[in-house]
């Protein structure tokens, strides 16, 4: 597979899920590509570790919906041990001891919601049909290459076309939909629709994951609609979890590539990125050796990539300056549990399907909001939003018989914390989270065997990630599509000749979606590699 | 640990009495419920009591709103399709009710139970939507889908059987009309309705005084050959009776994910629930500018043909394959002897009293001419064919019982 010199057609720097799609897709058509990866396994952000024996954490990134449904078929990822398996409930807990669940069937949900409120409960179907019709309004554009809307060349006047006449063909209450979604406060944009607090603050939720705002930030209602985006099996807004945690997925992909010819070495960090009349010509790895290839393709964030890999004399200023600028803003943090038992919530007691899905700490808009405040000031919050799931109720694999294991997305946790991160502020975090849970599920404390708390300095520490955010960038509405990760650099090129990025930085961005890494193996393979 | 949710389906006010009387497990879902699909193994003997004695079904599914006060009227009045201003106390009226482009959203009736007490049932849930129309009037908006059980009697018996169980005369109320009673010291509203287009009465009770109701309509119709039925026999009756169901034969405005899927009153075959002389009603404007224009699709009854329909079957030495129950898929309907599909059909059954195959069915306004000829697609052994089909007068079966 390897050229005797160590030259191969394409170099893959990071063996996360889109460095890795990028290598298979590039293998599928024939290239020699090479993924190099710094740890001891792939995955980035989307790893299965065992931290404590018997007890297996998707580390990191830890549900999944936005994994294309091309690249599973393209890759056969499901015969490479995919296998995704429905998470499809949320229960939010409240303060009075009541909760507010949604079942994975619409007349569950109806009668559910109408506890709280029978004028949210219609509400509830309208607004999910309207969500549906926005999210396959902006789909397409998900999954095309997006256009430069200052270019004349004539693929981008085609693109931009296309974006147009999809636009047109909305109906003007779509369209003004549409912009409200692009706006507007997750808060105020459910206002208009719920009168139930709890069931805002659980939806608006879902609009700061990966961002640094608030649910009464202007612009957080558009990240309601990317995360609604989710598509299993073609089926809009079915979350999962994969089968053997999030590595799972990202071993399968690896399986593939290598399946298609790719080699893929572990322990091999690059140092730098070598350039030569203004082409990448290969890179250097921190071991000294050089590996060389006329196509480098970093997965890396933009921050990480342009400032760190290659040199700045590289590259033109003004674009070092957008790199600059470009809003990585790492803002949660994870915490893994290995439990001896299942939690008891008070407001659910014992066992039951609530705890087969996704338990959201979210018990009214102002907890959420004040949530905000504390990582506004430079403090994690002291009572944070938490999505939390039971991965060892959905695949009893990941932990040992009778025993459990809890993911814990925990949101605020700013990189940017006064004084910087350090252990006593981590363990400090840590109890927050564990209080924060305790004051929902008491027995808690009583069930831990043992905890990992990763704030972002640990996630960056770990993976690379700049600022720990698993994200690449923050998902606000002026780091996409066109602007991301920077002006005129969105279509997967960069500056320098021969170097693409293909990371969760670039276009569509966040989650383990693999429409980056796609997207930018069929650019390159397109521009006649 | 044992769990404290519950997430089972309830039953409804009904179900005691229901449920050991369902042979086969054949339950099916309905607004949120689980109701019998039917009650023996097969149901043609529940559909044969809706014809010949008659036939108890348990509608308590519907949903229902109550709406009170002085405004209650003007409320509906401005809602639905129907002139309700004008409507008497007792009345009854089968209505549509559109989005402001005039599409349909849902239908089910207006009970005028006094000036200032209005019940209105509905397919979909539509307490949301009356309280946006709702700004600016003195009115309450209660849901009653869940303290409200309600039973259909149906069929030539339904009158008689009616009587003795309420020990009132029920000749004087007419076809759509209503009247108070006591059923085994219950109080009930007894409307003369029904989804079987047959002689019929719908009772409506509290919920928490069901079992005492089902119980003496029983043993009052015990010598008249009452029959519990399902849905299954019901979805024929409707069928032969031309009677839309929401979901079905056609989309809510409010569910409808495009413009084509959307219907008008006009579209549907309701041009007579609507009443363009109100003042204002939601959708007014739009429905008057489309009578003004000429029709686009109609909704009506198609007959497939039975010689042509064995042909198909004959030629490969088969009898006729009948559907067994109603269908609710769509099936393409084409211009004869032409690959050009002018409709399709949204609902069929072979209804065994008229020994004919029905449908009902979308067409395209030039297509849809009484007697009109059309080809109906139909798959005889994995092959696609067309047999012969007409537009044919709705109802397909209508009683003089029904409203006599």
């Amino acid at each position: 597979m390897t050229r005797a010199n160590g030259r191969y057609d394409a170099i893959v720097i990071g063996g996360g899920h889109n460095g890795l799609i990028t290598a298979a897709y590039l293998a599928r058509a024939g290239k020699k590509v090479v993924v190099l990866e710094r740890r001891h396994l792939v995955g980035g952000a989307a790893v299965t570790e065992e931290m404590i024996p018997g007890f297996k954490f998707s580390v990191f990134s830890y549900v999944v919906s936005l994994l294309r449904p091309e690249i599973i078929r393209d890759l056969s990822l499901p015969t490479h041990g995919l296998e995704i398996l429905p998470l499809e409930s949320t229960v939010t807990p409240m303060f009075n001891g009541d909760y507010l669940a949604a079942w994975p069937d619409a007349d569950q949900t109806r009668r559910e919601v109408a506890r709280h409120s029978l004028k949210d409960a219609e509400a509830y179907e309208e607004y999910s049909r309207l969500m549906g019709l926005m999210a396959m309004a902006v789909k397409p554009i998900i999954s095309m290459i997006p256009p430069d809307p200052t270019s004349l060349s004539p693929r981008d006047l085609r693109g931009l076309l296309k974006v147009g006449r999809h636009f047109q063909s909305l109906t003007e209450k779509h369209f003004h939909l549409l912009y409200k979604l692009m706006t507007m406060s997750s808060a105020d944009f459910l206002d208009e629709w719920f009168e139930t607090d709890v069931l805002k603050a659980t939806k608006s939720a879902s609009g700061i994951i990966g961002t640094f705002m608030g649910p009464r930030t202007p612009g957080s209602a558009y990240v309601l609609l990317h995360h609604y985006m989710g598509e299993i099996d073609g089926a809009f807004r079915a979350w999962g979890f994969a089968k053997g945690g999030t590595g799972a997925i990202s071993e399968s992909i690896g399986r593939a590539a290598k399946a298609l010819g790719a080699e893929v070495r572990l322990e091999a960090e690059v140092k730098s990125v070598r350039t030569s009349g203004g082409r990448a010509t290969g890179v250097v790895l921190a071991n000294g050796q050089e590996l060389e290839a006329p196509i480098v393709v970093s997965s890396l964030d933009p921050k990480r990539t342009f400032l760190k890999l290659v040199e700045e004399s590289d590259l033109p200023a003004e674009f070092v300056g957008d790199v600059k600028r470009f809003k990585i803003r790492g803002s949660s943090g994870k915490v893994n549990l290995a439990l001896s038992g299942l939690p008891d919530l008070t407001c659910l007691p014992g066992m039951g399907p609530h705890l087969r899905g996704a338990i959201s700490v979210s018990p009214s808009l102002e907890y959420v909001e004040r949530a905000y405040d504390d990582a506004k000031y430079g403090s994690f919050s002291k009572r944070p939003y938490m999505d939390i799931i039971i991965p060892s109720m959905i695949d009893p694999g990941m932990a040992p018989p009778g025993k459990h294991v809890m993911s814990i997305f925990v949101q605020y946790a700013p990189s940017t914390i006064t004084g910087g991160w350090d252990n006593m502020k981590r363990d400090a975090f840590g109890n927050a989270v564990i209080d924060a849970i305790a004051q929902f599920a008491p027995n808690i404390r009583d069930i831990i065997i043992d905890r990992q708390v990763l704030t972002p300095a640990d996630i960056e520490r770990i993976t690379g990630l700049t600022e720990g955010n698993i994200f690449q960038g923050e998902l606000a509405l002026h780091q996409l599509f066109f602007l991301r990760p920077s002006p005129g650099w969105a279509q997967y090129r960069t500056p320098v000749k021969g170097l693409w990025q293909c990371g969760s930085g670039t276009h569509p961005g966040g989650g383990i979606m693999g429409a980056g890494g796609r997207l930018a193996a069929l650019e390159i393979l397109g521009a006649g590699a | 640990m044992t769990s404290v949710v519950n997430r089972c389906l309830p039953g409804t006010p009904f179900h005691q009495r229901t449920a050991p009387l369902v042979e086969g497990q054949t339950w099916r879902r309905w607004a949120g419920y689980v109701v019998a699909s039917s009650y023996e193994l097969h149901h043609d003997r529940e559909y044969h009591a809706i014809r010949s004695s008659a036939a108890l079904f348990d509608v308590s599914p519907l949903f229902k709103y109550h709406v009170r006060g002085p405004d209650a009227l003007r409320l509906l009045d401005r809602v639905v399709t129907r002139d309700v201003a004008n409507a008497k106390v007792g009345q009854v009226l089968y209505t549509p009710w559109c989005d402001g482009h005039g599409k349909v959203i849902d239908d089910g009736t207006v009970s005028i139970l006094s000036p200032d007490f209005l019940r209105l049932t509905s397919a979909d849930p539509n307490y949301r939507w009356l309280g946006e129309n709702a700004r600016g009037l003195r009115v309450t908006i209660d849901d009653a889908s869940e303290s409200i059980a309600a039973l259909a009697l149906q069929g030539p018996n339904a009158r008689t059987i009616l009587e003795h169980a309420a020990g009132t005369d029920l000749s004087k109320v007419r076809f759509f009309r209503l009247t108070n009673a006591i059923v085994r010291g219950v109080p009930v509203t007894i409307t003369r309705t029904g989804y079987t287009g047959d002689l019929g009465y719908e009772i409506w009770m509290e919920a928490q005084h069901a079992l005492p109701v089902w119980d003496a309509i029983v043993a009052a119709g015990a010598p008249y050959g009452i029959t519990p039925a399902g849905i299954l026999a019901l979805d024929v009756a409707r069928i032969e009776a031309g009677l839309l169901l929401l979901d079905v034969d056609y989309v809510s405005a409010r569910k409808a994910l495009i413009e084509q899927q959307k219907s008008s009153p006009l579209e549907l075959g309701l041009e007579w629930t609507v009443g363009f002389d109100k003042p204002a009603f939601v959708g007014h404007e739009a429905l008057l500018a489309e009578r003004a224009r000429p029709a686009e699709w109609r909704f009506v009854g198609v007959e497939v043909e039975w010689e042509p329909l064995e042909a198909l079957y004959s030629e490969l030495g088969l009898a006729p394959k009948l559907p067994t129950t109603a269908w609710r898929t769509s099936v393409p309907l084409y211009a004869p002897d032409t690959d050009r599909q002018v409709g399709y059909a949204t609902s069929g059954c072979w209804s065994p009293l008229l020994k004919r195959y029905l449908t009902l069915a979308h067409l395209e306004a030039h297509a849809a001419e009484q007697g009109a000829a059309l080809e109906f697609e139909v798959t005889v052994e994995h092959r696609r064919k067309r047999a012969r089909a007409h537009v044919r007068p709705m109802p397909f079966f209508n009683p003089e019982r029904k409203r006599a």
